[in-house]
């Protein structure tokens, strides 16, 4: 079966910089993939070029048959794929229920959408309690769960998410992300997850790749993954500490 | 009495600085650049509408000529945009400034070029007759000025909130960045952004062309409209609209009641005195809450 969204050999350039050298990666239907890296790996880059905000250097990116590198934004949220920006990015003077009607934007049949909106305040009760509050006042939290209801709104048929935990607490974390492992298992809503905070994402997700400095470096089933000694190392911090109790900057990563 | 005769006819020059006013603040939100074009656009509205009203030249009915000079400006505000300003799309804040004061030169001199540089009239049945109520002697223009510029305010009021489109130049004003994520085609929304401001402005030439002569320096109360948005707070509608009110409604009272010259000194004075003590405008409060 040919996955959903296929990236093959992407390359992308902030001006003279390369910010992604020959990316690729595959997200199958109903699946959950995240992407672990630190900053400045390219994730966001990443995201980005799929989305169409950025276009690409070379490589192609194929959804549901269709190579769409280098088309804009619009045309790429019309077939199905949105991107959960990086630190929200709500509408700030405008209320929860604005903010969602644009995430359907794209969508004009009203029923659709309403049916849409009662999906996303089921996932997310306190949106639906403060529809008429400009969203700007809302906590972070509520702007993360936000973000996610109006990318929602398009009913996507897949969901970039650029490091939804960022800025939230522990607990906030867990919280959005067992309402997104929901919206996987009951909705069957495809994912592409960016993630540093590598131990959530992992649970969460069915397959992960590693990106460092603008290369996958690793990529293989989430579990597998997380049991592998480097990302144990590097990504979960968790110090395995060996017979002389050898410091962690001393130890090299597998793939260098 | 005298204070209510002076009230009227300021705020109905009000009401044009407070339209022009609203056009940069609509174009300052959606594409963060200055189009110190604005006053010349409003002039050029109302030599559209003389073009198509006067008798020596298409002759044209008044109410036939309105949505066509309407729709004129608009489809001139979108070519603007798609052709010359997106060109400079990313370039520096100096750039747009520099293309659009080139771009009021511009139009000063083609409209000069075309309709002669002799100040005219144009034939508006609105410039008929005075209408007397409460001993206050109120002309019909300054009477229709107000009332067009409160039925404008609703409607575009009504067209933030209610259609899809003022959605969606809110957010692209709000978050250009988001409306891009949203799948709104930003580039287009900010063409009609140009548009729905150069309609903005025609509306105010032709209030501004019924109300007294007409001649292509008429663009330079832009300058004064500038100093009214900034007064309102510059990023807010309503403030803009207020500014505008406050400058116009200033001018008689300067004039009326301090030594002669300080009528048009006293728009300035305002807004040094509001930079200095209320950097963001006096209707900041407003503008963090909507639109």
């Amino acid at each position: 079966m040919s996955a959903l969204l296929e990236v093959r050999n992407l390359e992308t350039y902030y001006g003279p910089i390369v910010a992604i050298r020959g990316v690729s990666l595959d997200v199958h239907q109903g699946q959950v993939v995240t992407v672990l890296g630190a900053n400045g790996a390219g994730k966001t880059t990443l995201l980005k070029t799929i989305s169409g905000i950025m276009d690409p250097e070379k490589g192609r990116i194929v959804f549901d048959g269709e190579e769409i590198q280098g088309r804009e934004p619009h045309q790429i949220v019309r077939r199905g794929i949105v991107q959960v920006p990086e630190g929200r990015e709500v509408f700030p003077l405008l209320t929860v229920d604005e903010n969602l009607s644009l995430g359907a934007y794209t969508k004009s049949n009203r029923a659709e959408i309403a049916r849409a909106r009662d999906l996303v305040f089921e996932y997310f009760p306190i949106l639906k309690e403060r529809r008429q509050q400009e969203a700007g006042t809302l906590s972070g939290g509520q702007q993360q769960m936000l973000a996610i209801g109006r990318g929602l709104m398009l009913k996507p048929r897949i969901m970039l998410l650029d490091e939804p935990s960022l800025g939230l607490s522990p607990i906030l974390t867990q919280e959005i992300f067992a309402i997104l492992k929901r919206l996987n298992k009951d909705e069957g809503v495809t994912m592409l997850v960016v993630e540093q905070n590598a131990a959530v994402a992992l649970d969460l997700a069915d397959q992960g790749y590693v990106m460092e400095l603008g290369r996958i470096v690793m990529s293989d089933t989430a579990e597998r993954l997380a049991a592998s000694e480097d990302i144990q190392r590097f990504y979960l911090g968790h110090a395995n500490e060996g017979a002389r109790g050898e410091r962690r900057w001393k130890k090299r990563k597998t793939w260098r | 009495m005298e204070f209510m005769q002076l009230l009227i006819s300021g705020l109905a020059n009000g009401c044009v600085y407070g339209l022009i006013a609203l056009g940069f603040v609509l174009i300052y939100k959606a594409t963060e650049a200055v189009n110190f074009a604005q006053g010349d656009f409003m002039m050029l509205g109302a030599f559209v509408m003389v073009g198509l009203v006067n008798p020596h030249f298409l002759g044209i009915n008044f109410w036939l000529a309105v949505p066509l000079a309407l729709l004129i400006m608009g489809a001139l505000g979108y070519l603007l945009d798609i052709t010359i300003l997106r060109s400079l799309f990313g370039q520096n804040q100096v750039a747009i400034v520099i293309l659009t004061i080139a771009l009021g030169f511009v139009i000063r001199f083609v409209t000069g070029v075309i309709f002669g540089h002799e100040p005219m009239n144009l034939h508006s049945p609105l410039a008929l007759g005075d209408v007397r109520a409460f001993g206050v002697v109120i002309s019909m223009a300054d009477l229709a000025v107000i009332i067009v510029t409160v039925i404008l305010t609703i409607m575009l009021w009504q067209f933030f909130q209610r259609t899809r489109l003022g959605l969606a130049m809110q957010a692209a004003s709000q978050n250009q960045m988001a409306a891009y994520y949203m799948g709104i085609p930003v580039k287009r929304v900010q063409g009609a952004v140009w548009a729905l401001a150069a309609v903005v402005a025609c509306v105010a030439g032709i209030l501004y062309g019924s109300k007294g002569s007409l001649d292509i320096s008429a663009g330079f109360i832009g300058i004064k409209a500038f100093a009214a948005a900034v007064i309102g707070g510059f990023g807010s509608l309503p403030g803009a609209l207020m500014g505008g009110l406050i400058v116009g409604v200033i001018e008689p009272f300067a004039s009326r009641y301090l030594p002669a010259g300080y009528g048009q000194l006293a728009p300035y004075v305002l807004l040094i005195l509001v930079l200095v003590f209320r950097p963001h405008g006096l209707f900041a409060q407003v503008r963090t809450k909507k639109v």
